[in-house]
């Protein structure tokens, strides 16, 4: 076992990877001599060279584009976006052709690409860099949507999604490069996509959630356990499709409550879904009504306080799950 | 040439009869275009274009009867009728389609490029496009990265002179579409999509700079459709009559190589028209293969969605990936 930030995890399977396989390329603007913008790459290029780790211009229709079409012929590209927000200019590439090239050749394609990259607010970018598009691209039959939230989570399952043969969009987050964690030292470490975890066990109530809502969860679970002697279950979902119902089955048949956080808009949200979801197959174990934390629905926010205020926060999940657990 | 003509003929009989659904984007009068290039494949050569698709698809040799039953929609379809006309696709035959958005086609031709060069094979991507796309964003950023990294992609412009009822004069500034290629060092050229010989040339000249040079190209052809955008276009209000008869008669691809073998002793009339019958029963047998061909089953709808769901005894992933 090794202490490392989130982003030496990545850093770590990606390297992994492309020494394991020689199919698998790094792709994306300043990876390779920058070093990587959040410098997730840093050294990859010194190590695998120029073919491995290649920098591309800023044209994310077109090198995005590039790497679905390597992909059908067997490459497996993995292509950094800077920032997740920089999808809406790759749209078309990455949910008309990645997502539908196999559907549309009646089987005979697939693309084994990851498109990875942060996708979080939070540090003041203002409306255009602060997307979270998990739902967008979740609504999209064909493609795998990954949000790690742990060190361990982040290399396990990248390595996962670099040997899947299905498109896997790959969603980190800035605030937890930094984050550090204990991660098995295996180079065999995979952790399944589609698998939940549950981070914190509870019987009083279950809060869904995934990515860096997990630790806001983790902490108001932790202050209701001492101050309000209830006890939280926290549910890391780690991917939203294929999504592992049957452990947020599990935890709301065991706990009767169900508190929903996430970083999205409410509006079609994920958990939008999960609500409509947990209604229908576990009606009768509800005890109260199912509460959610989203985002404040409007645009990102520069000013930095209210930023805070408009992300889903400790302050927010804990006054939301108690409410959840007074009704 | 022939039996791409007397397919689309057909298609559109069976379109008319209500038989074929959605769009139908007819390439009659660009024939020679698919057939030249296509012609000039080599074991790692690619293909990759627009959603007016069936000429290359019979041209990298495709089939004609799953063709036409993708168009009725049947199972038996290239797609198992899961694509429709706009969508052919045959990876076997490095053929990989046949894609609905204007331009969206062309990063994936640069990346089949890429991977060629990746793999370390002597092939070339043929990426072809209409005189449309030239100014969708897409296309220009393909051409930088093609420019850029050296890829072996060869962009093909269809000049048919028409992006759907918008003429060129109508949508592209500048001196002409090719000449664009300029900005990004690319070597370009322009010939005449009538004569067969003449595509091929042009075709076989940068062929052989992207597969032993690594350079990309890329070359406008000189076209025409005599059919609408797709046969829901009436084709009245932006171009005469006179001009689609002209064509028809003095610049037909297929009356033009004809001539071409007659003159050469190549061909005769009666082995001409034995090739015309031939392509006639062709087209009328895939109508009846695809006439009594099955529709696709409900269960059918939610495969060939995932690999991974199509191959279980493979899959490394949990949970659900469906949503009912």
């Amino acid at each position: 076992m090794s202490v490392l930030t989130y982003r030496e995890a990545v850093r770590a399977a990606l390297s992994e990877e492309l020494a394991r396989d020689e199919n698998v390329v790094l792709m994306g603007e300043e990876v390779a001599q920058f070093n990587g913008a959040y410098k997730v790459s840093e050294g990859l290029l010194d190590k695998f060279g120029p073919k491995r780790v290649v920098d591309t211009p800023i044209s994310e229709a077109g090198f995005i584009g590039t790497g679905i079409g390597a992909s059908m012929l067997g490459v497996r590209p993995v292509m950094e976006l800077m920032f997740w927000s920089f999808y809406s200019v790759a749209f078309d590439q990455i949910l008309n052709n990645a997502a539908n090239v196999r559907y549309m050749s009646g089987g005979l394609i697939n693309c084994p690409i990851v498109i990875r990259g942060p996708a979080n607010g939070g540090t003041n970018v203002g409306a255009t860099h602060s997307h979270t598009p998990e739902n967008v691209l979740a609504n999209h039959p064909g493609v795998k949507v990954v949000v790690p939230s742990t060190a361990a989570d982040a290399k396990g399952l990248l390595k996962s999604a670099i040997r899947d043969n299905d498109p896997v969009f790959f969603l980190e987050n800035t605030i937890l490069y930094g984050e550090k964690g204990e991660v098995p030292d295996d180079e065999d470490l995979l952790i399944p996509l589609g698998l939940a975890d549950v981070k914190r066990e509870g019987t009083d109530l279950t809060i869904v959630t995934y990515g860096r809502c997990v630790l806001h969860s983790l902490a108001a679970a932790e202050i209701i356990a001492e101050k309000h002697g209830a006890s939280v279950e926290v549910v890391d979902l780690r991917s939203i499709r294929p999504l592992d119902f049957d452990t947020v089955l599990k935890s709301v048949a065991k706990t009767h409550r169900v508190l929903i956080v996430e970083e999205q808009k409410p509006f079609c949200s994920v958990g939008s879904q999960l609500g409509f979801m947990i209604q229908e197959e576990a009606f009768d174990e509800l005890d109260a009504p199912i509460l959610r934390v989203s985002t404040i629905d409007a645009p990102a926010i520069y000013s930095p306080p209210m930023e805070i205020v408009q992300l889903p926060s400790v302050d927010r999940v804990l006054a939301a799950a108690l409410k959840v657990l007074a009704s | 040439m022939m039996r791409i003509r007397r397919f689309e003929e057909r298609s559109l009989r069976a379109y008319q009869g209500k038989k074929i659904g959605g769009f139908l984007h007819l390439y009659i009068g660009q024939e020679a275009v698919a057939v030249g290039c296509c012609s000039l494949m080599g074991a790692d050569d690619h293909v990759i274009t627009a959603y007016r698709d069936h000429g290359h698809a019979i041209a990298v040799g495709m089939d004609t009867k799953p063709l036409m039953a993708e168009l009725y929609g049947k199972v038996t379809g290239c797609s198992k009728g899961k694509g429709g006309s706009m969508h052919y696709f045959a990876p076997s035959l490095n053929y990989w389609g046949g894609h609905g958005i204007v331009g969206g086609q062309i990063p994936l031709g640069t990346g089949l490029a890429y991977g060629v060069k990746y793999q370390g094979k002597k092939g070339a991507a043929m990426a072809f496009m209409g005189d449309g796309a030239v100014n969708q964003g897409a296309v220009h950023e393909a051409m930088n990265l093609a420019g850029l990294w050296d890829l072996p992609c060869i962009f093909v412009i269809e000049n048919n002179r028409y992006s759907m009822g918008t003429s060129q004069l109508r949508s592209s500034a500048g001196p002409g579409l090719a000449e664009r290629a300029a900005a990004y060092g690319i070597n370009w050229s322009k010939c005449y999509g009538h004569d067969i010989y003449e595509v091929r040339d042009t075709m076989n000249e940068v062929l052989q700079l992207a597969r032993n040079e690594n350079k990309p190209s890329v070359i406008e052809i000189d076209t025409y459709r005599y059919r609408g955008h797709s046969v829901a276009d009436p084709d009245k209000t932006y171009r005469t009559r006179d001009e689609i008869d002209d064509y028809r008669k003095n610049k037909d691809p297929l009356i033009a190589f004809k001539a071409t073998l007659l003159a050469e002793g190549v061909l005769t009339e009666d082995s001409s028209s034995v090739i015309d019958k031939e392509a006639r029963a062709e087209a009328d047998l895939a109508a009846e293969f695809a006439e009594a061909s099955p529709y696709p089953t409900p269960e059918d709808i939610q495969k060939d969605v995932y690999w991974e769901a199509d191959h279980p005894d493979q899959r490394t992933s949990q949970g659900r990936l469906f949503f009912n």
